[in-house]
C-alpha cells in the first residue's frame, strides 16, 4: 500500500486535480454560454415572454445539434477550432474547450426545462403589478426556478465529468488518461481501481452536496 | 371610474373563433365593490383581465379614469398596472419568497428603496393582519392566510383599484368571511375600488354594492345587489338565484371536501 501510494500517488493526486479542473471550468463556461441561450429558448417559446418561433427554432436545432453530436467525435472534429481558441489541443486548456462546446447546448437545455417548471400564473401575476420582462425573468423565473437550476448543476457537472475520460484518452491528462494508459494499456488493475474508487467518491460527493443544497433552498412544501 | 365600451373578445385558436366577450359596457364607479357573477365559463375572467390589459380586446375601449388605455404598451402599461393591484383565484405567491418578500414584490419593480420597501410591506402586513408571519413561506401559510398575503401585496403600490378574480372560491367558508371582511374593510378605509369576481351569490350579496351577471360573454343585467336580488329582470339571473337558495348554506365546504 505504502509501495502503491509512493509509486503513483503523485500521478493520481495530479490527474485528480486535473479532472477537477477540466470538470469544473467546462462547467463554468457551459453555464456561461448556456445559461443565457437557455433563458433565451425559453422567452421566445410560443407560450414565453416574449415568442419568437424563428428565434426559437434555430435555438432549438443549435441545442439539439450539439446534444446529439456524440463527445468523442465532436472532440476530434472540433480540434482546429481548440487550437484557435486556447493555441493546443492538448492537456487541461486543449479539453475546456471541447468539453465547454459539448455541456453548452446540453446546460441551455437544462435550464430552459427548469424555466418551464415556473408556474406560468405566478409570471402573470408580476405583469398584473407591472413588471418588465427583464424582471420577471430575473425576479421570478430564476428565482422560483432556482432550486431547480441548481440540481441542473449536477447533473452537468457529472456528465462533465464522465466526458473528461474521453477527453483524456486525446491527451489532455486526468483520472481517465491514467485509468487508460496505466490501468488498461499497462494492465495495472490496481491504478485502475483506485483511478473508480477516486471517481465514484468525487461524483457521490459532488452529488450529495449539490442535493443538500438544493434542498436546502426549496421552500415549498417536501 | 373604469369604463367598458361596446367591448368585444374573440379568442383565435387555429380555424376556431370562440367569442368570449359580446358588446360589453359596463362603469365601475370610484368607490364600488363591483359584483361580476356568472356561471363556469360565461366569461368573468375575461372580462376582468381586460381592465388591466392582460388580454386586449378586439373590439371596444377601455377607459380608466378618463383616459383611453386599450393601446396602452411599455412603459405607460406598466404603470397602468401599478394603479390596479390584482389578487387570483389560487394566490398566485411567489414560492420561494417569504410573505414580506412577496408584500415587497410589487413595491422592488418600482425600484424604490429597500428600507422603505419593508417598512411598508410590515405595515400592510399589520392590516392584513399577519405581521407576526412576515419571516414564513407561503408553503408553510394556511389558504386564507396566503390569499391576505395575497391582498397585502396587491395593495403595496397604493392602488386606486383592486381586481379580484375568484379570490375565496379556494377557502372555505369561514376563512371566506374574514377574507371578504378584510376586503370591505380596504375598501372601505383605503377607498380602494373593488372589482370582484365570484361564482356565490352569497358573496356577491355580503361585499358588493352593484353586480353585473354575464352569460355567454354577455352582460344580461346590471344594478344595484339589492335590486338585482329583489326584482331580477333576466332569466339567467332568476336561474342563478333559484339555484342558489335550493343551495345549502355550506356549499364552499362541501365543495372542498369534495
Ligand atoms: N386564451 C383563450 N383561448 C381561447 N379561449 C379562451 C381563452 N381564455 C378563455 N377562453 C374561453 O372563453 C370563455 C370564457 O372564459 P373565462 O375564463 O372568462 O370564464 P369564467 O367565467 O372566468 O369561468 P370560470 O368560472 O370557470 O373561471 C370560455 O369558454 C373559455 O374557454
Ligand atoms: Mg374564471
Amino acid at each position: 500500500m505504502g509501495e502503491f501510494l509512493e509509486t503513483y500517488g503523485s500521478l493520481l493526486a495530479s490527474g485528480t486535480v486535473d479532472t477537477l479542473v477540466m470538470t469544473c471550468a467546462a462547467s463554468f463556461f457551459a453555464y456561461v454560454i448556456g445559461l443565457p441561450l437557455g433563458i433565451w429558448f425559453a422567452v421566445t417559446t410560443p407560450t414565453g415572454l416574449r415568442p419568437n418561433r424563428a428565434i426559437n427554432t434555430i435555438l432549438g436545432w443549435i441545442i439539439n445539434i450539439g446534444r446529439s453530436i456524440p463527445f468523442i467525435i465532436l472532440l476530434v472534429a472540433i480540434i482546429p477550432f481548440t487550437r484557435l481558441i486556447v493555441g493546443t489541443s492538448l492537456g487541461v486548456p486543449g479539453a475546456v474547450v471541447p468539453l465547454t462546446v459539448a455541456a453548452a447546448p446540453f446546460v441551455a437545455r437544462v435550464v430552459e426545462q427548469s424555466l418551464a417548471e415556473v408556474d406560468s400564473s405566478l409570471i402573470e401575476a408580476a405583469h398584473s403589478f407591472g413588471a418588465n420582462n427583464f424582471q420577471i425573468i430575473t425576479k421570478v423565473m430564476l428565482r422560483e426556478s432556482l432550486p431547480s437550476l441548481v440540481r441542473g448543476v449536477a447533473i452537468t457537472f457529472v456528465s462533465l465529468f464522465g466526458y473528461t475520460a474521453m477527453a483524456g484518452t486525446v491527451g489532455a491528462g486526468g483520472l481517465g488518461d491514467i485509468a487508460i494508459r496505466y490501468g488498461y494499456q499497462r494492465y495495472m488493475p490496481d491504478v485502475m481501481l483506485v483511478c473508480i474508487i477516486i471517481c465514484v467518491v468525487m461524483v457521490q460527493v459532488f452529488q450529495s452536496a449539490i442535493d443538500w443544497l438544493a434542498r436546502h433552498i426549496d421552500k415549498r412544501k417536501h | 371610474m373604469i369604463e367598458l365600451k361596446h367591448v368585444g373578445k374573440v379568442y383565435q385558436a387555429r380555424d376556431e373563433r370562440h367569442r368570449a366577450l359580446d358588446d360589453v359596457s359596463l362603469t365601475i364607479e370610484d368607490g364600488d365593490i363591483f359584483g361580476i357573477i356568472g356561471a363556469s365559463g360565461a366569461g368573468k375572467s375575461t372580462l376582468v383581465r381586460h381592465i388591466n390589459l392582460l388580454e386586449r380586446p378586439t373590439e371596444g375601449r377601455i377607459i380608466i379614469d378618463d383616459k383611453d388605455v386599450t393601446d396602452y404598451q411599455g412603459k405607460e402599461l406598466r404603470e397602468l398596472r401599478k394603479n390596479i393591484g390584482m389578487i387570483f383565484q389560487n394566490f398566485s405567491l411567489f414560492q420561494q419568497r417569504t410573505v414580506l418578500q412577496n408584500v415587497t414584490f410589487p413595491l422592488e419593480i418600482r425600484g424604490h428603496a429597500k428600507a422603505e420597501n419593508i417598512e411598508r410591506a410590515h405595515k400592510l402586513l399589520q392590516l392584513v393582519g399577519l405581521d407576526e408571519m412576515w419571516k414564513r413561506y407561503p408553503s408553510e401559510l394556511s389558504g386564507g392566510q396566503q390569499q391576505r398575503v395575497a391582498i397585502a401585496r396587491a395593495l403595496a403600490n397604493n392602488p386606486r383599484y383592486m381586481l379580484c378574480d375568484e379570490a375565496t372560491s379556494a377557502l372555505d367558508s369561514r376563512t371566506t368571511i374574514q377574507v371578504l371582511d378584510l376586503l370591505k374593510r380596504v375598501n372601505r378605509e383605503l377607498g380602494v375600488t373593488m372589482v370582484v369576481i365570484t361564482h356565490s351569490l352569497d358573496v356577491a350579496q355580503q361585499i358588493c354594492n352593484r353586480i353585473a351577471v354575464i352569460d355567454g360573454g354577455v352582460i344580461v343585467e346590471e344594478g344595484l345587489t339589492q335590486d338585482v336580488f329583489a326584482n331580477p329582470q333576466s332569466d339567467v339571473t332568476r336561474e342563478l338565484l333559484a339555484r342558489g337558495k335550493a343551495e345549502p348554506q355550506s356549499t364552499l365546504d362541501m365543495e372542498k371536501e369534495a
